[in-house]
């Protein structure tokens, strides 16, 4: 990430503290939240093309609250994050997906859902052929196809 | 300058490369230019753990968004569907679904069947030798049979249906409805070359096993064994005329920048419904002081999309999700016309199977079907994985206030004039996407799916770029004639879908190619009296 692409220090910490508020860590599931410093590493690191908007979605998040995220207490941050979400455009939807895209590449995210760490090439997948005697009542339809004259 | 060549085709994509094959055995200097350069599967997104994350950059189906040097920028603001394409040997061959349905015998004749737009100047015979031509060089994989669609032979067998084809099956035959597995250009076994499919999963951005036909892997390397000279960076500016109204070459900036000129005694022009109006609306003259070839004044109308009505659920069983290819069947059951459903024309389905883990999260977060905080886990392991998709690919028919024009700031990096797209959805587009969306739903609920979202339009959903420069008999009413010369300019020829006089309402690249084939046929069979 080159300089003029750098969140200053309360960007990334509100940029920490709405990551955790659309996906909080759980014992259930046994992952970490989108806060988790791993995580949060990824995102900085690979913000690339996006940082402008995401600067942006920081931005209009930090006038939304007055002050940084971490001082609100929960109900009124969720109400900010509520209208962060429905006022900020394209900005805010980066904002999100940029979140979502480094959380669900997370090795231990990925093992939760049961999906390889890996990328898709060179093995592949498997797929079964499935069932293809479904297709009869479709085979045994008259052929009807509209003549041009 | 540059040595004089027998043909120059401008663009290395779909059918700059089936033409430029088929012209190789007349042995003429043939020469391709093309504004981007050769791929590299080892840099495929589906080479890496972040091959979701690069659809939204660096291989997004945008060119606005992707912003590679080979792109060029278009102003679409003023259109519901924005354009998307690929740009580099190959074209969008490198970049689709390889969905490869044909145009049907009726596509041709809706003037004469259904009172609306023109007649096609050719029928779907005098392409069917250049359909199965193509099919076979492409490499198709499918089912012959189909009772709904025209016969083809797919030399390889279709895609299994895996997970999400039978949950599809089942409702479509519940409903009484056609389904038939897709032709597609995914190699299901080794094939001339390409190894079979071990899906990857999503096509759309390029295959790393090199199982999903481009042209870049097909015809390219044929054509260029066969004696075709390909310049790759070369991206053309414009095409000059001699004093007889004659295209006497064309300049282009070469991979240093440098200007250029090619002297050519035939262009062929192969580069999208989109890029092509562009490049013929920059050539201007005194001669031609509106844009070359453009005495009808019909260059860059008509543009006809595809309005891709798209509706989706989640059901309970498992879905292919990213470990497939992403089409695997398809519905003609809505593609004729029958007046009760108050439009004109129809529709056809295309079937998704389902999604990857970062997409499915992005899409529903943005439907609001996936939410924040505590019940977030919960929620996504209820929707990934479980997705099915119902695309109504709807006949767009032409009007003339669709249109492809020069925008008067936006340039490309080269400084050249880029395209501004002004576009709406018809009355009768949107009845017929309102009746597939209808018909989705209930397909979807067939199937037990919940959670139902719609795409009306997909706005980044304008694949395909057809009708800117139509194929007709008068030269008043279109820009090519019947097999493919202008009419104002006798060795200017266009094979893309520029030349489209209706959609259909199916993927076109097929149909494009075997136009492309087929104007080739007609110019090595007229060779002795090519400009008369």
């Amino acid at each position: 990430m080159s300089a003029a692409n750098e969140l200053t220090s309360a960007q990334r910490d509100d940029l920490r503290i709405v990551a955790a508020m659309i996906i909080p860590a759980s014992d259930e599931y046994k992952v970490p939240g989108a806060d988790d410093p791993a995580i949060q590493a990824d995102m900085l690191a690979t913000l690339g093309r996006d940082a402008a908007l995401v600067a942006q979605a920081l931005d209009h998040l930090a006038r939304l609250a007055g002050k940084p995220l971490a001082e609100l207490d929960a109900a009124k941050r969720d109400a900010i994050a509520k209208k962060f979400r429905a006022t900020g455009g394209v900005a805010a939807a980066t904002l999100v997906r940029v979140v979502l895209q480094c959380y669900y590449r997370d090795d231990r995210v990925l093992r939760s859902l049961g999906l390889e760490l890996r990328a898709p090439f060179p093995k592949g997948y498997a797929l079964e052929q499935g069932d293809w005697s479904l297709l009869d009542p479709v085979k045994a339809r008259p052929a009807k196809l509209r003549r041009a004259p | 300058m540059n040595d004089p060549v027998d043909v120059l085709i401008i663009g290395a994509g779909a059918s700059g490369a089936a033409v430029a094959w088929s012209l190789a055995e007349t042995k003429m200097h043939i020469l391709c230019l093309d504004q981007g350069g050769w791929m590299k599967p080892s840099e495929y997104p589906s080479t890496g753990r972040d091959w979701e994350a690069k659809f939204y950059g660096e291989w997004s189906t945008s060119p606005n968004i992707r912003g590679r040097p080979e792109d060029y920028p278009i102003n679409d603001d003023n259109s519901p569907i924005k354009v998307v394409n690929f740009n580099g040997v190959g074209g969008s061959t490198v970049m689709y679904t390889a969905h490869w349905p044909r145009l049907h015998p009726s596509d041709f004749k809706v003037k004469t069947l259904d009172g609306v737009a023109d007649d096609w100047p050719i029928d779907y015979d005098a392409l069917t030798p250049f359909f199965e031509e193509n099919d076979r060089i492409m490499g198709v994989s499918g089912l012959s049979g189909d009772p709904l669609s025209p016969l083809t032979h797919p030399p390889m067998p279709p895609q299994p249906l895996g997970l999400s084809g039978p949950l599809i099956g089942k409702a479509m035959n519940k409903l009484g409805w056609h389904w038939w597995p897709s032709d597609t250009t995914v190699a299901t076994m080794d094939y001339e070359g390409r190894a079979r499919c071990i899906n990857l999963g999503h096509c759309t951005p390029a295959c790393a096993q090199g199982a999903k036909a481009s042209t870049d892997i097909t015809y390219w390397p044929q054509a260029i064994r066969a004696g075709v000279e390909l310049k790759t960076h070369c991206r053309v500016r414009e095409i000059l005329t001699n004093e007889h109204g004659m295209a006497s070459g064309v300049v282009y900036y070469d991979k240093d920048g440098v200007e250029q000129f090619q002297p050519a005694e035939v262009v062929i022009i192969a580069c999208n419904g989109v890029g092509t109006p562009r490049l013929l609306l920059n050539s201007v003259s005194g001669r031609f002081p509106n844009g070359l070839a453009n005495s009808s004044g019909l260059i860059g109308k008509n543009l006809m999309f595809h309005p891709y009505a798209q509706i989706y659920g989640f059901v309970k069983e498992p879905t292919d999700s990213n470990r497939a290819p992403p089409t695997c069947l398809w519905s003609k059951e809505f593609y004729d016309t029958d007046l009760s459903r108050g439009f004109v024309r129809g529709y056809g389905i295309q079937f998704g199977r389902g999604a990857g883990p970062v997409f499915e999260a992005v899409a529903s977060e943005q439907k609001g079907i996936l939410p924040w905080g505590a019940d977030h886990h919960r929620v996504f392991r209820r929707l990934n994985g479980h997705r099915l998709a119902v695309s109504a690919i709807c006949e767009d028919l032409p009007e003339e206030h669709n249109r492809v024009t020069l925008d008067p700031v936006l340039k490309d990096s080269h400084g050249i004039p880029a395209p501004k797209v002004d576009y709406t959805i018809s009355e009768n587009s949107r009845k017929m996407m309102e009746h597939g969306l209808a018909r989705g739903r209930e397909i979807l609920e067939t199937a037990g799916a919940t959670d139902i979202c719609i795409n009306n339009p997909i706005p980044w959903g304008g694949w395909h770029l057809l009708g800117t420069a139509r194929m007709g008999t008068d030269p008043a009413r279109s820009v090519v004639n019947e097999w493919g010369r202008s009419h104002d300019v006798k060795n200017l020829f266009i094979v893309d879908g520029s030349v489209f006089v209706t959609s259909g309402g199916v993927n076109p690249t097929s149909t494009i190619q075997a136009i492309a084939l087929y104007v080739a046929d007609q110019i090595k069979q007229r060779l002795a009296n090519l400009f008369d």
